[in-house]
């Protein structure tokens, strides 16, 4: 319960963020709300020498409009994000699927930044960049790049930022007019979902899977046979098509195929797939 | 008017509800060292070593200890019939037996100091197999304790008559699993102690302070007046907390060899291993009877799991075979049980100990009954219960019912559920073919409360100067209210103001006896006990006043609303309570009495659940959507204290039916030991429950009083998990074992479905 010593550095901006973070060599870890790190920490699961707390950034911390796109500073807490006016009129997938991480505390402290960064596959919301197609801005100290989201996410905790990268932004289009759907399934309201899926229906059909591999995915097979001309009911047949779930305490492999199934079928019918 | 059956307030409540609370962890104890154990990583190995010296090393350390290092002897189980050899060693001695069996302690200057050295102690282990389900255990395969010869904690075994269903036209078995669960008080364990002279005083996170000071005073060879317990405030225990653990019982041993006291708090992830565990049976039923619904034979036949350490756990089909045949008059009832040890937690008591098994299985038979004659299971419950004018009732297991109206509760509980309605209702659903189904569960109980241990409690009222009283108490509150009531029973009697009663309870220096809080015993023993002394101590000062107003005593009377005596008819003149202690004397006279109550026995609450539930067949989750309840607990001192017992109870029943479960893989690894992955349920998952009032007041005491705590969790469970059964009825399922969890839900519906398409 009571993590292994650290040391602790409290940059005030991003440039002295990124100089700490190169710097401090491979064992320093970023901190932004906690949610993921410190439980990891305190279970003694991970034990990094060195924490480096972005937390207070205020200055990546923002929800703007930016044309066709919405760009959130990765330092934004949950909470700003599902109860965001602008996310809910353009991007009401990504306020929603939000609202239903954790439980408020949690939402008050976790940041949408640390939860694309962690790279969960049980997450919510990478699953829903996946889907939304979302963009993601990272610095280090050769400046900075942009990754799509169907990029980023590469093994199990492990993303495409390098070890002396921070996420800033992440970019959503626009999809006011966009049918969507979020089916979290799960034992207990603040749980991790056992399986989730995030879909978008707009001409074409975006769908993001929450815990169907070791990575964040998207269901490729299913958004190509909506493409293809295929119902709802059978698309969402090939919703574990090429994965290898995880089994676990709460599903077996088998069941979270048929879960994903279930879910995918009711997240396309409810985004108004055919 | 009487401030009995009142909702008056919960007086400890702001505090607890600010920061006026201290439990063990908020103790400041000047000097304390802090101790934190290492915790075996197997199930079942021979420690071959342990390597301190890196340990000893790190900042903060002063003294790390073993197994070889501590002289204290093994802690029996203290029950009848538990060999000694399955008695626990302090520390681990040579072998571990369960996942989180303490084999050293770290003592350190500051707390955190303890997590880093216990890290670097490299204990050397050589695995062993492990056994981890009782019925496994049955077969010695794997054996704990060799010397024994067998996993046997406990046997218990009646005759098996040969004949026992002959005659019945329908006879249904069916194994059960009463699944382990884990307590999950919001506190977890702390305490300390420490030396004055030749006194130890020990703090303890407990509900029976006066147990735990024979087991220390047991232990150490001390003189009881060698040994103080306080249990500070305690956040819940849910009988887990009844008796002293290992890592209680050795911080004397470390104080002493410190020289220093010794505090300790564990962690939750350590509660989840260490901290008993409840429940733990696999139950064979066999129900027999006629095709018009009479129940004729039942049997039940146990198999406990003890856990590594034979405890309170091992003890639980004792009270499990007193409450075999439920509400029914069943004419042929039989009862057997074996506890074993296995390489996991030692089980404990847990809310209902004993009692929600037996109700568990009962209820879960007359729903099996029920469908192989296609009756409706309410019709059925009512066709057998005890009928009225038969109390007092004894059971063919020779438990003796005070009294009951089994019948009248079910049928409030329907009526409370318009269960006509949700049977049309479902129906409706079912002819529908709609993937979202919903199951009605009834459940009908009885159980025993004050049942385990002599039934009286001490309670002590005195007059203070001035005119306030004080009231000290046997029993340990732990959350459910005591001071509340016990001041609301005092002040009925003296006339003396709530907000004017002290409290004292928690102390074995300030209480000389008690028998704790546990088995839903407090009121009808402990409250008992300070209404009796109350009266006595109205009495005492009555003839003190009479002298004073040179009456005859019989000629006083206590005006209630002011506090005052009088002689009757002239209220004009008296004396109040506080000038009756400036009067009283110190000896003899003095304004207080200590009284020790004696009720005739234990009590049977009982009662009848309805449950509600959705089963969305496609994925196999199951939404709670109500709960009604009816419990009766005969006469209620304060119903806000009586519904909060019954929600906690309901809470915790309907977890053990839809969320809640230990689990351990085939190597004895503990899979559910945090609260992310042990599903404690939280009120998103409940609905408001419906609670419905019925008062039969027993005879056994003069309050009329029978235990609340312990209900809930024995009416709710059998009732949610025979909704779930129920909404899956049509499609041919007759059980799902508890926890209902989707995916077990979801195979029950896919095997079902196969079944008929075959
Ligand atoms: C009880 C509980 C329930 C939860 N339930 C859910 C749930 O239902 N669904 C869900 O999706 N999540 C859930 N979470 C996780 C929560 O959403 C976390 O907040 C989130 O996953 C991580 O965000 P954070 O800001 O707390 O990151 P942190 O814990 O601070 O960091 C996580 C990791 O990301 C790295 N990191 C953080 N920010 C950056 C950055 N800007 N650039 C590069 N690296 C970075 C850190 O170094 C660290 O490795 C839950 C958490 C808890 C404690």
């Amino acid at each position: 319960m009571i993590p292994a010593a650290f040391e602790y550095q409290r940059p005030s901006s991003l440039d002295e963020a990124v100089r700490l973070l190169a710097d401090s060599g491979d064992d320093a870890k970023l901190l932004a709300g906690g949610h993921s790190l410190l439980p990891l920490m305190k279970l003694r699961l991970a034990a990094p020498s060195m924490l480096i707390d972005i937390g207070r950034l205020r200055d990546l911390s923002y929800i703007s409009d930016a044309g066709d796109t919405v760009t959130i500073g990765a330092l934004t807490r949950h909470h700003e994000v599902e109860t965001s006016a602008l996310l809910k009129a353009q991007v009401p997938l990504l306020a929603h699927a939000t609202s239903q991480v954790g439980d408020p505390q949690v939402r008050h402290r976790g940041t949408i930044g640390g939860s694309i960064a962690h790279g969960d596959p049980a997450s919510d919301l990478p699953a829903v960049c996946l889907a939304l197609r979302a963009t993601f801005t990272v610095v280090g100290p050769n400046g900075s790049r942009q990754i799509p989201a169907d990029d980023f996410f590469r093994g199990f905790l492990e993303t495409a930022l390098s070890a002396d990268e921070i996420l800033t932004e992440i970019s959503v289009p626009k999809v006011p007019d966009a049918g969507w759907s979020f089916q979290k399934f799960n034992r207990r309201a603040q749980d991790w979902a056992i399986v989730g899926v995030a879909a978008v229906h707009n001409g074409s059909t975006g769908v993001g899977l929450v815990n169907m591999a070791s990575v964040p995915v998207r269901a490729a097979a299913v958004e190509d046979a909506i493409a293809a001309g295929s119902s709802a009911a059978e698309a969402a047949t090939h919703a574990s098509d090429g994965l290898d779930p995880p089994a676990d305490l709460n599903a077996s492999q088998e069941y979270r195929r048929h879960l994903a199934e279930v879910l995918v079928r009711r997240a396309l019918q409810e985004a108004g797939a055919p | 008017m009487s401030i009995l059956g009142n909702r008056v307030q919960r007086r400890e409540d702001p505090k607890f509800l600010t920061t006026g609370g201290v439990y063990g962890d908020d103790l400041k104890i000047e000097g304390a060292l802090w101790a934190t154990f290492v915790r075996s990583t197997m199930a079942h190995a021979r420690l071959t070593s342990l390597d301190v010296t890196e340990a000893r090393n790190r900042p903060g350390v002063v003294a790390i200890y073993t197994g070889e290092d501590v002289d204290l002897p093994p802690v029996p189980a203290g029950l009848p019939g538990v060999p000694d050899v399955m008695a626990r060693p302090v520390l681990a001695k040579g072998v571990v037996r369960f996942v989180g069996e303490a084999v050293a302690v770290v003592l350190t200057e500051e707390r955190y100091q303890g997590e880093d050295a216990a890290e670097s102690v490299f204990v050397d282990y050589e695995p062993l197999p492990a056994v981890v389900d009782p019925v496994s255990a049955l077969t010695g395969d794997v054996l704990l304790f060799p010397e024994h010869g067998s996993n046997v904690a406990v046997p218990m075994n009646e005759p098996q008559a040969e004949d026992f269903f002959d005659g019945c036209e329908v006879v249904v078995r069916h194994r059960l699993i009463n699944q382990r669960v884990a307590p999950c008080p919001l506190e977890v364990r702390s305490g300390a102690a420490m030396w004055e002279g030749d006194r130890v005083i020990q703090y303890a996170s407990n509900q029976a302070p006066h147990g735990a000071k024979a087991a220390i005073a047991g232990l150490y060879g001390l003189e009881a007046d060698r040994v103080r317990v306080i249990a500070p405030d305690v956040g819940g225990g849910f009988g887990a907390k009844i008796g002293l653990y290992v890592e209680d019982l050795i911080l004397p041993w470390l104080a002493k060899a410190a020289g220093r006291p010794v505090h300790w708090t564990e962690t939750r992830s350590e509660s989840m291993l260490a901290l008993g565990h409840g429940r733990a049976q696999v139950q064979d039923v066999a129900i027999g009877g006629s095709r018009d619904g009479k129940v004729e034979a039942y049997r039940l036949e146990v198999v406990q799991d003890a856990g590594a350490y034979p405890s309170l756990g091992s003890f639980l089909p004792a009270l499990t075979r007193l409450m075999t045949s439920g509400t029914y008059d069943i004419p042929k009832v039989e009862f057997s049980a074996a506890s074993m040890v296995t390489n996991t937690t030692p089980t404990v008591a847990y809310r209902g100990a004993g009692r929600p098994e037996a109700t568990a299985a009962i209820e879960r038979a007359m729903d099996l009954f029920a469908a192989e004659i296609g009756m409706d299971p309410a019709e059925v419950r009512k066709r057998n219960v005890v009928a009225n004018d038969k109390f007092p009732f004894t059971t063919p297991t020779g438990t003796v019912y005070d009294i009951g109206d089994y019948g009248g509760a079910i049928d409030l509980a329907l009526q409370a559920s318009d269960y006509q309605a949700l049977r049309a209702e479902q129906a409706t659903r079912r002819s529908s073919g709609d993937t979202t189904q919903i199951g009605i569960g009834v459940s009908s109980y009885v159980e025993i409360t004050n049942g385990a241990g002599p039934p009286g409690e001490y309670a002590k009222v005195e007059i203070l100067p001035g005119g306030k009283a004080r009231v000290y108490t046997g029993t340990s509150p732990h959350g459910q209210g005591h001071e509340t009531a016990w001041t609301m029973l005092a002040s009925e009697q003296l006339g003396i103001p709530m907000e004017d009663i002290e409290f004292v309870a928690n102390d074995t220096d300030l209480v000389p006896e008690g028998g704790g809080t546990m088995g839903s015993r407090s009121l009808q023993s402990g409250g008992l006990a300070v209404h009796e002394a109350s009266i006595a101590l109205v009495d005492k000062a009555a003839k003190l006043a009479a002298e004073l107003l040179e009456a005859n005593a019989d000629d006083v009377v206590l005006d209630k609303v002011g506090g005052r005596f009088h002689v009757a008819g002239t209220p004009a003149v008296g004396r109040s309570w506080a000038e009756l202690a400036e009067a009283a004397g110190d000896d003899g006279d003095a304004l207080v009495v200590a009284h020790s109550s004696s009720p005739a026995g234990p009590t049977f609450p009982f009662g009848a659940h309805v449950a509600v539930v959705e089963v969305d067949t496609d994925t196999g989750r199951v939404k709670l959507t109500r709960l009604v309840a009816v419990d009766d607990a005969g006469t209620i001192v304060n119903p806000l204290l009586a519904e909060g017992q019954r929600h906690g109870g309901l809470a915790q029943g309907a977890a053990q039916a839809l969320m809640e479960e230990v689990r351990y893989d085939d190597d004895g690894n503990p899979v559910t030991s945090n609260l992310a992955d042990y599903a404690m349920i939280s009120a998103t998952e409940l609905p408001s429950f419906e609670l419905v009032a019925m008062a039969t007041p027993t005879p056994i005491n003069a309050l009329g009083a029978k235990g609340i705590g312990e209900s809930g969790t024995i009416g709710s469970t059998p009732a949610v998990q025979s909704a779930v059964v129920d909404a899956l009825a049509h499609l041919g399922v007759r059980h799902i074992d508890m926890p209902a969890t989707p995916e077990r839900v979801w195979r029950a519906v896919a095997a079902a479905q196969s079944t008929a398409a075959e």
